[in-house]
Order: structure tokens, then C-alpha cells, then sequence
């Protein structure tokens, strides 16, 4: 079970056109910013929003000229949208009987589900009265009960609270394992995409700007989107040996390349001095303190100077250091930090 | 509560329409339906004989004006298509009305005459489908007067509410006839045709004029009651006393 | 009215009290639609009301009354939901036209309705000719004719009003049923149709109020003739050329009758 599609959407202020492939098994999630063209490439696959151009093929077979209603796919939307008329088990079963299961085969399928995604005991319950987990799982468990090839989720985590967030992506990543055919999912979440995908495409302004798996992308991130994303340094120059030109700013990393190239280091190896350190080789600059935040345990410093930059330290260290907007520092990273690749 | 809701009715009708400029007298007139045409040119000839006033009408249903009148309304003249209404009006004051028109009945058909209508006769034949006037309202009552006298027993497809309705089921072909004044046929010459029968005359409609205030009101009755008024009227279809 | 401060400790919202620049027009406007029912009521001949509702003649228009604004009612429903769909879900060239015309009947004069209806389904009209030779049918002056009548004038109020609750309801759910495999007149029947159904029982009952009260359509297509085609507003219509007071009995067994309906439709379909 493959899918192979290239997806061309034309509108007034907006054009998506992005080339997918996804494996039997594999989890790929399309990553973007809000208005990015994600979720009109979800509904492109689905059926929901027409193409102006391009293709769409499972296993070989065309799918874009099919309505949605006939297509092999399985959907899960932002906020579920179960039927509100129905109960769970209704809603679960509502797929096959379009597809020409009988009321009680159908109803068999939906308990099955119900059990699997750990429901039995809410089959007869409305979806007003199912918790926004509970309902995130009906929404699954509806979508998987039309046996599709193709799975889509639109930002099937989104409408959770942070804690039951947490639980319902852990149970989320089980049933997706257990899923045979490909499925594609849509988030703004790095973490939901880092976790729950084995491969990431990033979209911006209709346009992939980087794919691969997470670990690649979190390490190598190939534009400001993607660096802030995963929380990364990121620069643009001209690399000759292990000497990276940024700017005015020469920067030493760790590997060595020529030619076009990023420079990426996390915030957390940026270390800040009221005074120039002596000593060690380490890539050193001037810089203004421009702003502070707090950012989990730690403080966000951010500078300016010859390169902007972020610098997570410890509160005890704005303490030590005396920083406040303004104040001037010496940055300094160590080039083992510092990493560089091809641009 | 019924008869100040009514009374404010009347004012605001009344107060739609209010002379455009002062000065000029003014002479209300409230009269039946039927009398439209006639009484609208009878009132330009008022005019042109009293330079500086105006004739303003008030023309409705009989009964419906009488009410008004009874619930304050201002009417100087009233004329009524039926004595019966007249006396609710006059009862109290002790004005003295007096006869100016009578109507008669005619059998109405469209111009076709799909039915081969001929007579009183012919209104209670098979599948013919005749249209008279609610018993309610005079031309109604006059109806079932006229057929009585005639002998006839018709059962209509629709007792309509007042004379131009069962006029209008004619003119569109809905009925083969029906039962309408000579006036109403008169007026609507071309698009029906007008059979007189003999008992009509059993079934005449008098049409009775009052003066409710002095001055102008009464010099108004004395012109619809004048050669000129007459002619008027009897062009019209109506007979004059 | 002096202000005070809303008392501590209660279940009431703190929004403050309603300002009086819109309580005194509601109040206004309440009086100026109640007062009149008050009118009649303080009017109505009490004394003979027994002996004057055991009149066969009411009764009959009041059953025709019934009768009929149930059965277009139930023709509105049956035409006029599809409409509202079309018009709320497929777009098609003209639409906005077609929209407007939905409404003409709101806004012509129901008699001129009615002689529309007699142009088209009388005897010499354009259709009722077709009708009465192919079939042998005449609809003018027969119940089915006050059916038509009242559906005429009232389906209106059901389009707009089902269009309206269609144009409310999240597509997305329709598009959800899609994704599920089901064909267009599945996700109507099986999504559409349960997420709209208050505004079609709203669309509904205003729709069958408004075919109750018809007059002007009814009797000009229609005509008048007791038990056939005799409705209670065409009763308190020519009650009112001789005898006021019966007027004022048929007015009131009327609105009883609506009120009575409605109320107890409202409590089992439109409340909370």
C-alpha cells in the first residue's frame, strides 16, 4: 500500500504544490505554520477540496477523479466531528453501513473498535458526553471502521488539553503502529509530528521546504520555521574547511564542508560572559542583550549583534551576569557545538 | 377595548389623509362600494361648483362604513347600499335618509358563455358553477331573494365576500355565472355579459343617502339627486326613483 | 428606579441589569402585540360562548381549518426542505434570484396570490386547463384549493426559515459523513436532516401558524363555501359583516386552538 501523489491547489492569494509519498505502515506528518497549505493537502487526499492539478495514486490504482465518499480513506478531523445526533457506537458504525455492512455487521465491526480503543464501556454515550480524549478515540475508531488504505488526521491532537495530550499521543502512536496501510497527518506540533511520525514533510506557503526523518530534521533544520521549531540556532554562509562565514562573522564548526551552508547550534551551547574569556578555541562575539523570557526551568536570552541569537541559561546566571535589555556581553559557543552541512 | 382599537383604525386612516393645506372647506363623503365611479365623478362636479372645496371619499363595504361612522369616524355624507345599514347609522340621530338608487340583480356570464346560460333556470342545471355572494352582505341577500322569488334552488361552488369578488370568479371563466348587480356588469362591459331575468325586480337593492352635518352635506345629497345626478347614475347602470 | 447593587451570594450572572433604553420598547412592543388579544378577550360575548361554539358551522371551519394547515404543511415540508437545501448547498447560476423569488409570496398581497393561483391552476389557466382535461381535476373552490392556497403563502416562512438552520449547521460534519463513504442523500438523511431538525420544527410550526390565519389567498382561489372550503379566518370574515360578536367567538376558538399547538409543540421540540 503505497501512496504516491502530487497535490496542485490553485486559489486566489494561495497556491499548494507539494509531491507526497507515504509507505504501507508509515507515519509521515506534514509540518507547517498556520496557512502553510497542510490541511488543504489533507482535504485534497481526501476528496473534500478538488485539484487543480496533479495526481493521486494508492497501490498504483488513480484516486483523484473518485468522490470522497469513494474513496479508500479513513479521516480524523481537528475537532472530530462526531455526529452529535448519534451515540459513540452509532457514530463508529456509521462508515460501514454506508459501505453496505447490515445494521447489526456494522454494529459488530463498531464494538470491536470501541474495545479496542478502550470504549466497550461508552458505546451508548452522545459525544456531548464524552470527555475531548474519549472523543478523540471514537473520532480513530470511526475513521479505522471503514478498513481504509489511507489514513489522514488533521491535527488529531490539537484540540487537547496538555495533560490528556500527553496520554492520548502515547495511545495515539500504538493504534497508528497497528494501522497496515500509510497514513498522513497533519500538526503545527513539532513534538506530536516528532513522535508520533516516522517521516516529516514541512510545508511553507504551499511549498515542501524540507522533509525527512525527525531526527534529521531536528538536527538539521533547513529554515528559520524549522530552527525555531525544534529549538535551534540557525544561520546561512559560506563554508571553506571547518570556517563558516556568517555575515561579518566567521564561525568554526565541527565538521567540514565547502561551498553554500547552515550553521545550526542550540541556544542551551550558547554561553554568555560579562568579560572576553580567555583560553579555549570557541567561537566568540560581541552581542547586546535585546530581550529576556522564561522558557521552562531555564531563561531565553535573546542578542543581538553581528548574529541574532538565542542563549538558554539559568536564572542563577542572569543573577551572576546582571543581564537586562541592553546590557552587553561577550557570546561564545564551542565548535564541537557548532554544526554545519550543505545548504 | 374593540371600539377604541377601532377608532384608532379610523384616525390613522383618516390622518393618511389630511387636506394638503388649510383654508379650503371640506366635505367627507362615506359611500358603499358600488357607487365608486358615479360618486367619484359626482364629486368633481361638486368641486367645480364650489370653487375652494374639496370632496374626499371614503369608499368601503356598507356595513364596514356604518361601523365606522357609529365609532366616531367624521363623515358629512353617508351612502349606504343597503337600508338595513343606513338605520344603523341614522336609528339614533333621527336623520332622515332618503333613496337615490336602486340596483338590480343580473345573472352575470362570461362573454363565451361556456354554459349556455339563459336564465334562472339554467343556474341550477348539472356542472354548472355558479359563484353568488355570502349571504352576509346585501348583493347575498339579495341573491337568495331573487332565486327564492324566482323558484330556483342553486347550490354555488363559493359564497364570495362581497359583489366585485363574485364579479372577478366571472371575468377569469372560474364560474359559468353568478349572481352581480347590473352596475357591476355595466362596468365591466366586454368581459361579461349581463342577463336580465323578471323576478330581479323582487330583489331590488335601494340605495339611501344621508346629510350628517349641515351646509355642505346637504347641497352634496341635493346634487346626487339633481338631472345631473340622475344622469350620472342611470349611465351608470343604477335606476333612479 | 434607584440603583442598587445585585445582592451577594445569588446564582445570578453579574451583567448587570438591562438597560431601560431597550427594556421600555420591548415592553412597548409586547403591549403593542398583546393588547389586542386583550381586546377580544374583554370583549368576547362570554355569557353565549357555550351555545355559540356548539354551532355545527364553527366546528366544521374549525376542523377544515385544521385540516387543512396541517396537510400544507406537511406539502411545505415536503418541497420546501429539498428547496431550502438547494439553495443552501448547491450553487447553481442565478441562485441569488432564485432566493428572491422564494420570498415573493411574503411580500405580495395574499389576494393577489390567489388570482396569481387562478391564472395558473383555475379553470382557464395556463395549467388547471392541462389539469382538468388530462385528469379530469379542478382544484378552485375544493379543499385541495385551500391546501394549495395556504401552501403558497406560507412556504416561505418554512424555506427561509430551514435555509437559515442549513447555512448555520457546520458543513464539516456533511464532509466528515463523506469521508465515512457515504453518498449525498445519505449524509442528508443521516446528518443534514437530525443537525437541522429544530430550525425545520421552527420553519414548521411558523409555517403551519401562518397557513392557519390564510385568508386573502384562500378565499380569492378557493372561494368561500362552509365544510368545503371554509376556513375560520374566512368565518370571522363574514361573521364580521353582520354579527361582530360571532367574529369575536371564532377569533377566540382560534387562537386558543394555535396557542395550545404551538405551546405544546415549542415545549416538545424547541426547548432545551
Amino acid at each position: 500500500m503505497t501512496l504516491r501523489a502530487r497535490l496542485v491547489v490553485d486559489r486566489p492569494a494561495f497556491a499548494l504544490d507539494i509531491t507526497l509519498e507515504a509507505a504501507a505502515g508509515e507515519v509521515v506528518a506534514l509540518l507547517g505554520p498556520n496557512g502553510a497549505g497542510k490541511t488543504t493537502a489533507l482535504r485534497a487526499l481526501a476528496g473534500l477540496t478538488g485539484l487543480s492539478g496533479g495526481h493521486i495514486t494508492l497501490d498504483g490504482r488513480p484516486l483523484h477523479h473518485l468522490a470522497a465518499e469513494q474513496r479508500p480513506i479513513g479521516m480524523v478531523f481537528q475537532d472530530y466531528l462526531l455526529f452529535p445526533h448519534l451515540s459513540a457506537l452509532d457514530n463508529v458504525a456509521f462508515g460501514p453501513r454506508c459501505r453496505g455492512a447490515s445494521k447489526a455487521a456494522a454494529r459488530r465491526v463498531a464494538a470491536e473498535l470501541l474495545e479496542r480503543v478502550g470504549l466497550a464501556a461508552h458505546a451508548a454515550a452522545r459525544p456531548g458526553a464524552l470527555s475531548g480524549g474519549q472523543a478523540q478515540r471514537v473520532a480513530l475508531a470511526r475513521a479505522l471502521a471503514v478498513r481504509p488504505r489511507l489514513l489522514l488526521l488533521d491535527e488529531p491532537l490539537a484540540a487537547l488539553d496538555a495533560h490528556t495530550r500527553l496520554e492520548v499521543r502515547s495511545q495515539l502512536r500504538r493504534h497508528l503502529a497497528g494501522f497496515g496501510g500509510a497514513t498522513v497527518l497533519v500538526t503545527h506540533d513539532p513534538l506530536d509530528a516528532m513522535v508520533l511520525a516516522d517521516r516529516l514533510v514541512v510545508i511553507e506557503d504551499g511549498a515542501i521546504v524540507q522533509e525527512g526523518s525527525p531526527a534529521d530534521v531536528a538536527r538539521r533544520p533547513r529554515t528559520a520555521y524549522v530552527a525555531r521549531l525544534v529549538g535551534l540556532n540557525l544561520y546561512q554562509g559560506r563554508a571553506e574547511g571547518h570556517r563558516v562565514k556568517v555575515g561579518e562573522l566567521l564561525l568554526t564548526a565541527a565538521e567540514r564542508l565547502d561551498g553554500p551552508a547552515f550553521v545550526a547550534f542550540s541556544p542551551a551551547a550558547l554561553a554568555l560572559y560579562r568579560s572576553r574569556p580567555d583560553g579555549s578555541p570557541r567561537n566568540l562575539w560581541q552581542a547586546t542583550v535585546d530581550g529576556i523570557e522564561r522558557h521552562g526551568d531555564n531563561v531565553r536570552v535573546h542578542l543581538d549583534g553581528p548574529i541574532a541569537a538565542f542563549a538558554d541559561v539559568t536564572p542563577a546566571a542572569v543573577a551572576d551576569l546582571d543581564l537586562s535589555p541592553g546590557r552587553p556581553v561577550w557570546a561564545g559557543v564551542k565548535a564541537a557545538e557548532t554544526h554545519a552541512y550543505p545548504a | 377595548m374593540f371600539r377604541r382599537l377601532s377608532l384608532l383604525v379610523v384616525a390613522v386612516v383618516l390622518a393618511g389623509c389630511a387636506p394638503g393645506e388649510a383654508g379650503g372647506r371640506e366635505l367627507t363623503v362615506f359611500a358603499a362600494a358600488s357607487l365608486t365611479g358615479t360618486f367619484t365623478e359626482l364629486g368633481k362636479v361638486f368641486e367645480a361648483g364650489h370653487p375652494g372645496t374639496r370632496v374626499r371619499f371614503n369608499f368601503g363595504s356598507s356595513a364596514t362604513l356604518a361601523q365606522q361612522i357609529t365609532q366616531g369616524a367624521p363623515a358629512d355624507v353617508f351612502a349606504s347600499a343597503s337600508p338595513a345599514t343606513m338605520k344603523a347609522v341614522t336609528g339614533s340621530t333621527g336623520a332622515a335618509p332618503v333613496t337615490f338608487a336602486r340596483n338590480r340583480l343580473e345573472i352575470a356570464v362570461p362573454v363565451a358563455n361556456p354554459a349556455g346560460v339563459d336564465g334562472p333556470a339554467d343556474l341550477a342545471g348539472p356542472g354548472v358553477k355558479v359563484a353568488l355572494c355570502a349571504e352576509q352582505v346585501p348583493c347575498g341577500a339579495a341573491a337568495a331573494r331573487a332565486l327564492e322569488a324566482a323558484g330556483v334552488k342553486v347550490t354555488p361552488v363559493t359564497l364570495e365576500r362581497d359583489v366585485k369578488a363574485t364579479l372577478t370568479k366571472v371575468e377569469l371563466g372560474e364560474v359559468d355565472a353568478a349572481l352581480v348587480y347590473r352596475t357591476d356588469v355595466i362596468a365591466a362591459a366586454g368581459r361579461v355579459t349581463g342577463i336580465g331575468f323578471p323576478e330581479a325586480a323582487r330583489a331590488v337593492n335601494d340605495y339611501p343617502i344621508v346629510a350628517l352635518t349641515s351646509g355642505l352635506a346637504g347641497e352634496f345629497v341635493g346634487l346626487v339627486r339633481s338631472a345631473r345626478g340622475r344622469d350620472v347614475l342611470t349611465g351608470a347602470g343604477f335606476e333612479v326613483p | 428606579m434607584t440603583p442598587s447593587s445585585p445582592p451577594r451570594g445569588t446564582a445570578r450572572p453579574a451583567v448587570g441589569r438591562p438597560p431601560w433604553v431597550l427594556v421600555v420598547p420591548a415592553v412597548l412592543g409586547l403591549a403593542f402585540l398583546v393588547l389586542p388579544l386583550a381586546g377580544l378577550l374583554v370583549r368576547a360575548p362570554w355569557a353565549t360562548l357555550p351555545e355559540r361554539l356548539a354551532e355545527p358551522q364553527v366546528l366544521e371551519a374549525l376542523r377544515l381549518s385544521l385540516v387543512t394547515a396541517t396537510v400544507a404543511t406537511a406539502v411545505c415540508l415536503l418541497l420546501g426542505v429539498p428547496l431550502a437545501w438547494l439553495l443552501a448547498r448547491v450553487s447553481f447560476p442565478g441562485r441569488r434570484l432564485v432566493r428572491a423569488l422564494v420570498t415573493v409570496p411574503l411580500v405580495l398581497p395574499p389576494v393577489v396570490g390567489g388570482v396569481a393561483l387562478l391564472l395558473v391552476l383555475g379553470r382557464r389557466g395556463v395549467a388547471g386547463q392541462w389539469l382538468e382535461s388530462a385528469f379530469g381535476v379542478t382544484l378552485p373552490f375544493t379543499t385541495a384549493g385551500v391546501v394549495i392556497a395556504e401552501a403558497f403563502v406560507a412556504m416561505p416562512f418554512l424555506v427561509i426559515s430551514v435555509e437559515g438552520a442549513l447555512r448555520g449547521a457546520d458543513q464539516r460534519f456533511e464532509e466528515a459523513a463523506a469521508t465515512l463513504g457515504a453518498s449525498r442523500w445519505t449524509v442528508f438523511r443521516r446528518v443534514t436532516l437530525p443537525l437541522v431538525m429544530p430550525g425545520i420544527v421552527a420553519g414548521a410550526v411558523l409555517c403551519w401558524a401562518r397557513a392557519l390565519g390564510e385568508f386573502g389567498a384562500t378565499i380569492t382561489f378557493a372561494g368561500n363555501f362552509p365544510g368545503r372550503t371554509q376556513t375560520m379566518p374566512l368565518a370571522v370574515y363574514l361573521a364580521l359583516e353582520t354579527e361582530p360578536e360571532a367574529a369575536i367567538v371564532l377569533s377566540l376558538v382560534l387562537l386558543a386552538v394555535s396557542v395550545i399547538i404551538l405551546a405544546s409543540l415549542r415545549d416538545r421540540w424547541v426547548s432545551p
